[in-house]
């Protein structure tokens, strides 16, 4: 029965689907899939073990937090927010925008400056924050939660298809193995060279969506929080 | 398992791998000190759990390269059970008020833009012109950053940054381990080869011949899949072989453009699913957000705009 090898990705749609504990269906999933298939218990540890080694880069965010929360309590936000204050006409929406073209811009050289932790809670938000309380009032709490999901959206689109643009990228050095499995040879600078008006094209929908979408936001929650 | 003092001496192995197992070395260090920090905080009614959780990470910083993978597993699961079973709280580290962050801020001023974007800088610096990886980089670069915190304020000892550190940690919790777990899940499935029950399913609803439906079949199926497993990676292969050589590639496409597309295709999945928990999930952690998929909200239309572009890219140019 090999279709029951699939009941581990069933657990894992239904898990987060009725929003159960993710660590446990995870876990749930993991062992289901084992035991359906046949994997022996040290099979299964091992598997788990060497995982963790080759993903420990996953990790890093521990030793960045270090410094996070310290420039935190060195006055960054204070520092952002009075930086963003020349920039009076500036919106919150284009913050997010600029930020999105460093953040291609550091992909396309392999390089993640920016994330949740190290830039966007720092940095971003302090700046858009600013912006928005710039007349005086409060910010709205749900124009503030879309902030926080705009920006972090904006991350992750320019890292995806910015990362894509550095020749040798993990992921583009897979499709060239997969393909080379098959027979067919491709260099790794034509596979980046495809990705350059996908890039482009990604990044400037982002912006122009975010610009609009904070252009709205701005209006309905404009005077702050209503209560 | 291999022999710490036998891999540091090796001539074989790059100077870039033996300085990212001393950032991973520190990293447990960390994660240990979070541990004890919480097991001293009495104000944390769940501090025996909250310990476990973070000293079994640590731990595994420490020693999970150098002692058997079956080890390492094992203490995987153990160190799960914590926040499966509710016992992983955040302690009571103060964080700084806005008094003191705003004469801090009087103190220093501007300059406390330049460690913060130190961790960026020195990666940049490390993949431009060092053979050694930005993610050690970016350690030298946190490194650097404390550093110039200190000299620009006493106040800044090494006791701050560690409860700092804490503080943000105790925020973020278990659920930052769900990127490396749901990796852990994807090597369970690889070695069940869950993905040759996938492809074989799949490759029964595609009518040969026909290369535009093909190529829509194999990027849908690659943002699909990439949804369910929170990895492009894992997809790519399992697609390639499946879907994009028989019933695209086999037709004469051109596969520098079917196979660079595929990729980001999947990458539009990537942008649509909890189960790419590092960049969808995290985020809302870190940034407090109310909504789980705050944002995922904020990327759906994106991906669905660019899958269909990838798409129209991948019939017309191919």
């Amino acid at each position: 029965m090999e279709i029951l090898k699939l009941l581990g990705i069933l657990i894992v749609i239904i898990g987060f689907i009725l929003k159960l504990d993710s660590i446990l269906i995870i876990m749930v999933a993991a062992v289901v899939t084992a035991l359906v298939s046949g994997i022996d218990l040290v099979t299964f540890l091992e598997t788990l073990g060497s995982s963790f080694v080759s993903n420990r880069s996953m990790c890093t965010f521990i030793i960045v937090l270090v410094l996070t929360g310290t420039l935190e309590r060195n006055g960054l936000k204070q520092a952002a927010a009075e930086f963003m204050g020349k920039f009076k006409n500036a919106s919150a929406g284009l913050i997010v925008g600029i930020y999105g073209i460093i953040r291609l811009i550091f992909g396309a050289f392999n390089i993640s400056v920016g994330g949740a932790a190290s830039f966007i809670r720092p940095i971003v938000m302090p700046m858009a924050q600013a912006i928005v309380e710039k007349d005086g009032h409060p910010i709205a709490d749900e124009y503030l939660e879309q902030l926080k999901g705009m920006s972090s959206a904006m991350d992750n689109v320019a890292w995806f298809f910015g990362q894509v643009l550095f020749v040798g990228t993990s992921g583009m050095l897979l499709v060239q193995s997969t393909l080379a499995d098959l027979g067919y040879e491709v260099a790794l600078i034509d596979l980046a060279s495809v990705q350059i008006p996908v890039a482009l094209i990604a990044t400037a929908v982002a912006i122009i969506y975010y610009f609009l979408k904070d252009r709205r936001l701005a209006k309905k929650y404009a005077g702050g929080a209503k209560s | 398992m291999t022999n710490p003092m036998e891999f540091f001496m090796s001539v074989d192995v790059s100077l870039s791998d033996k300085l990212l197992e001393i950032l991973y070395f520190v990293i447990g260090l960390i994660a240990i000190y979070v541990a004890i920090r919480n097991l001293n905080d009495k104000t944390n009614e769940k501090r025996f759990g909250t310990f476990i959780f973070w000293f079994l990470l640590g731990l595994m910083f420490l020693i999970g390269k150098w002692i058997p993978p079956m080890a390492t597993g094992v203490l995987m699961v153990l160190m799960v059970l914590s926040p499966i079973f509710k016992q992983v709280k955040a302690g009571n580290e103060p964080s700084p008020t806005p008094e003191e962050m705003q004469n801090n801020y009087k103190k220093i001023g501007y300059k406390v833009f330049v460690p913060a974007l130190s961790i960026g800088a020195f990666a940049l610096i490390a993949a431009l012109f060092t053979t050694i990886s930005p993610i050690f980089g970016m350690g030298v670069g946190v490194v650097f950053g404390i550093i110039l915190l200190m000299l620009f304020s006493k106040e800044n000892t090494p006791k701050v940054f560690l409860n700092d550190g804490r503080r943000m940690l105790d925020i973020v919790g278990p659920l930052s381990m769900l990127p490396t777990l749901l990796a852990a899940l994807g090597a369970v499935f690889t070695t069940a080869g869950v993905g040759d029950v996938i492809s074989g399913l799949v490759t029964n609803i595609i009518p040969e011949g026909n290369v535009a439906f093909g190529i829509i079949v194999y990027a849908v199926g690659m943002a699909l899949f990439t949804m369910v497993m929170g990895n492009a990676f894992a997809a790519i292969t399992v697609m390639t072989v499946g879907i994009g050589a028989p019933f695209v590639l086999a037709y004469g496409a051109d596969p520098v453009i079917i196979g660079s597309l595929a990729l980001t295709c999947g990458y539009c999945g990537t942008l649509c699913t909890p189960m790419a928990a590092n960049f969808n999930i995290v985020p809302v952690a870190v940034l407090e957000m109310k909504d789980d998929y705050g944002v995922i909200k904020n990327q759906v239309l994106i991906a669905a705009i660019m899958l269909v572009i990838q798409i129209i890219m991948m019939i017309v140019l191919s």
